[in-house]
């Protein structure tokens, strides 16, 4: 099935590139050869978006050579790429809501022709490569994986001969990926070559023919995804070995510290997604998995639960017996709970803030850091130094900006900011997002701990292996509805899988609004 | 081609050190600017800025003139923190100016010492209800309070004038359109005799120095930053949006009032039709001059008068045009943002090439 040995369609030759600070690549070579479909794998920060934005034309390596069919190039603009057969699908879409599908292809594109040819192309290649889509469709209508098909169909109607696919499969369901992989592999088949950039490493070792390693910006390692496992992989990637989070099982079923009954309520913005029914109780001691592709009510969800937003009615929502779903977030606060959204700069964190302030921002009435008025800084100083130290966040010192700090530093700070008030109910939405496996890791083992101390925890995340990782229980939304909670082990991935994409069976068996414990 | 990029690193002297450039570049283009124009350009440099400062009455001038400016200032800026953007002072200082005056105005025949307090609360309050209809506007409708308090300025203007040209007219005054002169017990006492600095002055150095305290310390301080620094996280925080459009409102109104007040009780002695050379807006200028700090805002307000004066003292010296202050506070304005932009960032040269793809 590997592509015949050839002239290399790409090759890279000692790219460099340097930041102020950073040497992002340092003497990348890389060779992509025709039909291979190839990994590009690293950490957050290795490297590989430096990289792919020099072959995109997006940056300019400062020394190295490109070679395309074996010709040197130099690729000024996106638009150059595309002129030399280069396309890509990047991990957030650029699409208009308002827009139908046909028009948002239009948009996109150096050189359209005309409207009913371009319809007849759009459904040929939808045809061609099971990308169901229907041109004349308005986008906002349309699930997270049909968009994503709109991207696809975009490249591929400037026949690419390289096609750069930027995790692609990371908001899809397991279903939605499989065939996504299907396509890929007959794209390949035709002999394009596909660069494959994933943190999914047993989607790598089925699908791709080489993968290439970064680490620090420099080629770590080359090898053959067949011949690997995902753990041998993950650890050419961190350079260290790898200690998967343990879950621990529950001894006894702690108080019931998160009731969520019969919560149904409005979006609050027009395009946000309306809940429906859902119930949901979360005990203490235990971790509660909330499965999902996004926009199928996640940030709605969190945002009834942290306060941000009144629900409906004080008892759709009960923290610690106490009805809450009219309280705000700080009185919220006060019944113990604490609150991890999903976006670090500007919502969980002020970036221009010290950690100091930070430390304040959530602590300034549970943690004692306010006094007649005037905060007490010396006191969230020495929190923001324990929580530092405990969780290990690397940063330059606490009187720095937030902003100041790495990704997943930051979230390991804003996840210990919440731990270190010990809370008995702790809800994290995408707890380990856009963060390496290093940090990821510590910040599962923490949930995961807290949980041991007889907290009670709820993740909201688009990660499904996470999910499985740490979460004793699982429920999944789709569309606003909330299906009932199963025991982790006692759910298949298809399941899951089918649940996400709206299939399941017992999608509107949660009749009662509650489900058992 | 040149292009801007971010500096990776700031130093934090920059920051202070900025406004010191962009004084040093004003003086330095103010004497190419009258050399060109035929003076020796020493002269009215001078003229400008060190004459005015001279004599026994120079320094406590300033301070007079520094005072509602630095006043109205210190209350914008921590509206300005949070992303509301009261450019009304104007107003809100006028109609201060006119509950102030109308209080001393109903009291004219009677002598007692609850007067001045009497027309300090007057003041805060008269200022606080104009800034409280863009503050209502904004949390009930969400109107954009950049409009709404623009706009009261020229309402509050023409309620003045009605009511010096109508009912509050100086019936003894030959059908000027003044109001009486206030009484002793109406005046704001003067801090010196043989100057004309009066009680404003301090009252400015106390809203600086509580200024500096609420901002840096308190609570409320660090919720009207992170509400202008991220309004997504002062609601996880639990802060709420409204209380902090209102309190900055009032606080804005309030100090613009009390300037008004300030004006017509200590420096004017009635009501005119004219009470500020645009205090409430020049003070836009000191508040982001002075970093929205309050003891930039101090420093600020102090180089803004003396352009004041300065542009007065060459105009009686050198006959240039009285525009030469209001070219003077342009360019000072100019090169200070300018020095931040290159505190910030660095000019890059860019190569252009025409060839986008050379393949060969």
């Amino acid at each position: 099935m590997g592509p015949a040995a050839s002239r290399p369609r790409l090759e890279l030759r000692g790219i460099s590139k340097s930041f102020p600070g950073t040497k992002a690549n340092d003497n990348v070579d890389f060779t992509v050869l025709p039909g291979e479909i190839h990994a590009l794998l690293g950490e957050n920060g290795a490297g590989k978006s430096t990289l792919v934005k020099i072959i995109y034309g997006v940056l300019r390596a400062d020394a190295g050579d490109i070679l395309w069919d074996s010709q040197p190039v130099e690729i000024q603009t996106p638009k150059a790429a595309r002129a030399l057969g280069i396309g890509m699908v990047f991990q957030h879409f650029s699409l208009f809501e308002a827009l139908t599908v046909a028009e948002n292809i239009e948009l996109g594109m150096d050189d359209p022709g005309d409207r009913r040819t371009l319809h007849a192309r759009i459904s040929a290649l939808a045809e061609q490569y099971n990308l169901p889509l229907e041109p004349g469709r308005h986008v906002h209508t349309l699930s997270v994986g049909e968009k994503q098909r709109i991207e696809i169909i975009r490249a591929l109607l400037q026949d690419p001969k390289l096609l750069i696919m930027d995790e692609p499969t990371s908001v899809l369901t397991p279903q939605e990926a499989e065939a996504l992989l299907g396509t890929l592999r007959r794209l390949a088949d035709e002999g394009r070559s596909i660069l494959y950039i994933s943190h999914k490493l047993e989607e790598v070792i089925a699908l791709c023919h080489r993968a290439t390693i970064l680490r620090g910006g420099k080629v770590v390692a080359d090898c053959d995804p067949a011949k690997e496992s995902p753990r041998s992989m993950a650890e050419l990637m961190i350079g260290t070995r790898l200690t998967p989070p343990k879950r621990t099982a529950i001894e006894a079923a702690g108080p019931e510290r998160l009731v969520i009954e019969h919560l149904s309520a409005e979006p609050p913005d027009q395009f946000g997604t309306a809940l429906r029914n859902i119930g949901l109780t979360v005990r203490g001691g235990e971790i509660v998995g909330i499965a999902g592709v996004a926009g199928n009510g996640q940030n709605e969800l969190m945002a009834f639960l942290s306060g941000e937003q009144r629900a409906p009615a004080a008892e759709m929502i009960r923290i610690g017996g106490t009805p809450a779903g009219l309280l705000g977030p700080n009185r919220r606060r006060d019944l113990s709970a604490a609150f991890v959204p999903e976006e670090r700069i500007g919502h969980a964190a002020v970036p221009d803030m010290s950690l100091v302030e930070n430390a304040v921002l959530t602590g300034h009435r549970t943690a004692g850091f306010v006094s007649r008025g005037f905060m007490l800084l010396r006191l969230a100083g020495q929190f923001a130094q324990r929580v530092c130290d405990g969780f290990k966040v690397r940063h330059p010192g606490i009187q720095h900006a937030a902003g100041s700090l790495s990704g997943g530093n930051l979230q390991k700070y804003v996840i210990g900011r919440e731990i270190q008030q010990e809370p008995k109910l702790l809800v994290a939405m995408q707890p380990t997002w856009g963060v390496d496996s290093g940090a990821a890791a510590a910040i599962q083992q923490a949930l995961i701990d807290l949980a041991g101390r007889g907290a009670a925890v709820l993740v909201i995340s688009q990660d499904l292996d996470e999910l499985l990782a740490i979460s004793h229980r699982i429920a999944v939304l789709y569309s606003g509805r909330l299906s009932p909670p199963r025991p982790t082990d006692q759910f298949t991935i298809e399941e899951i899988g089918l649940l996400m994409a709206g299939h399941g069976a017992a999608g509107a068996a949660d009749q009662e609004g509650r489900s058992a414990a | 081609m040149i292009r801007l990029v971010p500096r990776q690193e700031v130093a934090p002297a920059m920051v202070y050190l900025s406004p010191v450039i962009a004084l040093a570049a004003t003086v330095l283009f103010g004497l190419i600017l009258f050399a060109i124009l035929g003076f020796p350009p020493l002269d009215p440099l001078f003229n400008f800025f060190v004459k005015p400062l001279l004599g026994p009455s120079g320094i406590t001038n300033l301070l007079l003139k520094a005072t509602p400016l630095i006043l109205i200032a210190i209350g914008l800026s921590m509206g300005f923190r949070a992303n509301v953007w009261n450019i009304g002072a104007e107003g809100q200082y006028t109609i201060g100016a006119v509950f102030a005056g109308g209080l001393a105005l109903a009291f004219y025949d009677i002598d007692t010492p609850l007067l001045l307090p009497g027309m300090i609360v007057f003041g805060i309050l008269g200022g606080m209800a104009w800034a409280a209809i863009p503050a209502f506007l904004r949390t009930r409708f969400n109107t954009s309070e950049l409009l709404t308090s623009l706009m009261l300025v020229y309402v509050a203007t023409q309620v003045l004038l009605y009511l010096v040209h109508g009912p509050w007219k100086d019936p003894d005054g030959f059908a000027f359109p003044e109001t009486r002169l206030f009484h002793d017990a109406a005046t704001l006492p003067r801090l010196w005799s043989g100057t004309r600095l009066n009680l404003g002055w301090p009252l400015a150095l106390i809203a600086v120095f509580a200024a500096w305290i609420v901002m840096g310390r308190s609570l409320i301080g660090f919720q009207i930053r992170v509400s202008g620094a991220a309004p997504t996280a002062a609601r996880f925080a639990g802060f709420s949006e409204r209380r902090v459009i209102w309190l900055t409102l009032m606080i804005g109104g309030g100090l613009a009032g009390l300037s008004g007040m300030i004006e017509v009780s200590g420096t004017i002695g009635q009501l005119v039709p004219i009470i500020s050379p645009g205090y409430g807006f020049t003070a836009i200028i000191v508040a982001f001059l002075g970093r929205l700090n309050p003891i930039g805002i101090l420093f600020a307000g102090l180089l803004m008068a003396l352009s004041f004066l300065g542009g007065e003292m060459v105009q009686i010296e050198n006959g240039l045009p009285r525009s030469v202050g209001g070219l003077f506070q342009g360019m000072l304005l100019f090169f200070l943002l300018a020095s931040d932009v290159l505190m910030n960032y660095r000019i890059v040269r860019v190569r252009t090439k025409h060839a986008q793809v050379a393949t060969s």
